[in-house]
């Protein structure tokens, strides 16, 4: 993350195709750091939908994917560390017409607020959760984070990472997600249809995209540069259909990061049942 | 007591139930649409009552994972312009700290009722206390101030929650109705009314593409709130932010931000504040408390009286912001010692000493459940004068 909030628009950007849907000054990540290509992504799936900033709202916690709510023209929340979940629920719920996307950190949304992402998947609220794992926690200084993977190296695991890192997907799934997809960062195409379909699906949706940061992941594992981390990445990408959830293996050890959608289900979304408790509500009367 | 209006009604609409569903009756009254939270003891039967009445009223009951969701759910509905509040006792409203101080950087409206019970930690759950208006006051991190109430009748519990919720609309800020244990059980005769205003917040005051989220325009510091679902967009930080909402560090930055979102607060007192007194220009020595703990004071006062001690009370309605011009005028109209009476080991009292040079100040503060009766603070008060 560049160290400013007091960034000026270049000249080259003041023709960008989203210029009207993105606030550019507000782009404070690294040059090379795929937070970006999601935020694009994102904007771009609104824009193919038709959707003007009163139809969305973006949620977003704490971290450098925290600090991507502000480069949206739309109603844009930076709440506090772990809690965007909870934060896009009250929106849901107040307002069931809003597309609610929540756009956080794999720390964020993991560790210190993954007890929001269980409860906010198994009720089924509809609406999307678009996680930049980067597996690290990166506005911070990098320390680890439940998305580590053993044996790395990070600000607070000196000699290697003792803890086997959550797997997302399965995390996702088991909890009851009704989308659930990963994708590489670089990948916009798979990952914009991704975004279209959790746009469309009433109910939970999750979205896992892999964002290496070469500041605090690549450096201190020797990774390489933005180009370097994200060639190392590619070749470790294997984009399966049908996979279950559970085998959807990411083992940068073993060298097989397995990508693509493992679930789409149906399931009665949250403000659908309230309304039919609504309906019962009113019809039984029961006495105060 | 405050049972006139049910007296005087002409159709003697006064039911009896307890403050927790006063309370819950009385944001529902004042519009509330959304609830939003994890039960707890002293506390939980808001949350149950809710769950039955909002879905009649087309509202939401959501029972949240924990009192961190509660209240960041409750911000998230009030920016999507719903009226929304939650309930907890302490030990959850020490888990909503964090988001409370995210509701006053956003300037969301919101209700937390906390039905105070003893501590630290997990502390007397069914019992009732007063020692949590610090927390009331200070549970967030930061430099900002709050709105607290503080009810002591069941009528009361539905009154003062209705005015949470328009001061909340008003000031564009979290307020606190700070209830206790027993307040929040027990059952009294409570009248319903609907003869108040209801307060809605201030809207944008500019078109969308001129809108800042943070931009002021009145003497009053509260800016025009946009919500979600407008053609109104905005982004909203609970960093130091400009009018803009950009994220500002600057030390002018935070300056300006802290001293406008703490003045909003404390330049209303005058409306915010509000207290009961009796005596007070023919008393040598007032007796001050609040909540529960205030309803013994009358009767003792009454017998002091009678015993030709020239003694008076006021019992606060609002705790928070302090109300200075109350000690102001008590020192004016010539009182000479103020006792403050509370279940706590010396809380609010502090804030009463900081009049020392107006008046002498003493306290009977006890850290105990049980409210004091009129004897006990007849004694007490007995012995100070
Ligand atoms: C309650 C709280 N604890 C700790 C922090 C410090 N903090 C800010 S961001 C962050 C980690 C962010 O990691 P991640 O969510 O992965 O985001 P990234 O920066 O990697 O995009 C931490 C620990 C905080 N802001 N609030
Ligand atoms: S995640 Fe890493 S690369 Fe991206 S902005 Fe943050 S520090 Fe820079
Ligand atoms: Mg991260």
């Amino acid at each position: 993350m560049i160290p400013s909030d007091n960034l000026s628009t270049p000249e080259e950007a003041l023709n960008h195709p989203l210029k009207d849907w993105l606030n550019l000054n507000r782009f404070i990540f690294c040059p090379g750091c795929l937070i970006g290509t999601v935020i694009t992504s994102i904007t771009t799936c609104l824009k193919e939908r038709g959707y003007t900033s009163k139809d969305y709202a973006i949620v977003s916690g704490i971290g450098c994917t925290g600090r991507a709510s502000g480069c949206f023209k739309a109603p844009a929340f930076h709440t506090t560390h772990g809690r965007a979940i909870p934060f896009a629920t009250g929106l849901k719920l107040a307002n069931p017409e809003l597309e609610v996307i929540v756009l956080s950190g794999d720390g964020d949304l993991f560790a210190i607020g993954g007890n929001h992402f269980i409860h906010a998947a198994r009720r089924n609220i509809e609406i999307t959760v678009i996680c930049v794992n980067n597996n690290v926690y990166g506005m911070t200084g990098g320390q680890v984070a439940p998305t580590t993977h053993v044996g790395d190296i990070t600000s607070t695991t000196p000699y290697g990472n003792m803890e086997p890192p959550f797997n997302l997907i399965s995390l996702a799934a088991a909890s009851g997600a009704t989308y659930v997809a990963r994708w590489p960062g670089y990948d916009t195409l798979r990952l914009q249809k991704s975004i279209l379909k959790s746009l469309d699906n009433e109910g939970f949706n999750f979205i896992e995209v892999l964002a290496p940061c070469f500041i605090q992941y690549g450096t201190k594992n020797r990774l390489g540069d933005a180009v370097e981390m994200l060639e190392w990445m590619k070749k470790q990408i294997k984009i399966e259909t049908d996979c279950p959830p559970h085998m959807a293996t990411l083992d940068f050890k073993k060298g097989v990061i397995i990508c693509g959608e493992f679930v789409e289900d149906k399931r009665e979304g949250f403000t659908k049942r309230m309304e039919q408790i609504r309906e019962k509500a009113k019809s039984k009367k029961i006495k105060k | 007591m405050n049972l006139k209006q049910s007296e005087n009604d002409p159709h003697n609409k006064a039911i009896l139930t307890s403050g927790n569903y006063a309370s819950a009756e009385g944001a529902i009254a004042a519009g509330c649409l959304l609830f939003a939270g994890y039960p707890i003891t002293p506390s939980s039967e808001i949350a149950a009552y809710m769950s039955r009445r909002l879905p009649e009223v087309n509202g939401t009951f959501i029972q949240m994972e924990d009192e961190l969701a509660s209240v960041a759910c409750c911000l998230g509905a009030s920016y999507a312009g719903t009226k929304s509040m939650t309930a907890t006792s302490g030990p959850g409203l020490s888990l909503m700290a964090e988001n409370i101080g995210l509701g006053v950087m956003l300037e969301a409206p919101v209700v937390i009722v906390t039905i105070m019970r003893g501590g630290p930690s997990t502390g007397q759950p069914t019992n009732a206390s007063q020692s949590d208006v610090y927390q009331a006051r200070y549970a967030s991190h930061g430099d900002y101030q709050i709105i607290v109430l503080a009810p002591s009748t069941v009528q009361e519990m539905y009154d003062l929650t209705i005015r949470a919720f328009n001061l909340a609309e008003r000031y564009r800020t979290p307020v606190i109705v700070a209830s206790d244990g027993i307040l929040g059980q027990m059952m009294e005769p409570v009248y319903y009314h609907s003869n108040f205003e209801k307060v809605e917040r201030k809207k944008p005051q500019v078109p969308p593409e001129k809108y800042k989220p943070f931009e002021v325009f009145d003497d009053d510091l509260v800016p025009g709130m946009a919500v979600a679902g407008t053609d109104y967009y905005f982004y909203v930080s609970g960093l130091t932010h400009d009018i803009e909402g950009n994220p500002d560090m600057t030390p002018e930055g935070a300056e300006t931000l802290i001293k406008r979102l703490c003045d909003k607060i404390t330049r209303a007192r005058p409306e915010i504040n509000d207290w009961e007194e009796k005596y007070i220009d023919d008393s040598d020595t007032v007796v001050l408390s609040y909540g529960i703990n205030a309803r013994g004071v009358p009767e003792a006062i009454e017998q002091a009286r009678q015993q030709g001690h020239k003694m008076g009370y006021v019992r606060l309605k609002s705790l928070w912001p302090f109300p200075d011009e109350l000690m102001e005028k008590l020192g004016r109209q010539g009182v000479s010692k103020v006792i403050v009476s509370e279940m706590n080991y010396g809380m609010l009292i502090r804030e009463v000493q900081r009049f020392q040079h107006l008046f002498e100040v003493s306290g009977i503060t006890i850290p105990t459940t049980i409210p004091f009766s009129p004897k006990f603070i007849y004694k007490k008060m007995i012995k100070e004068v």
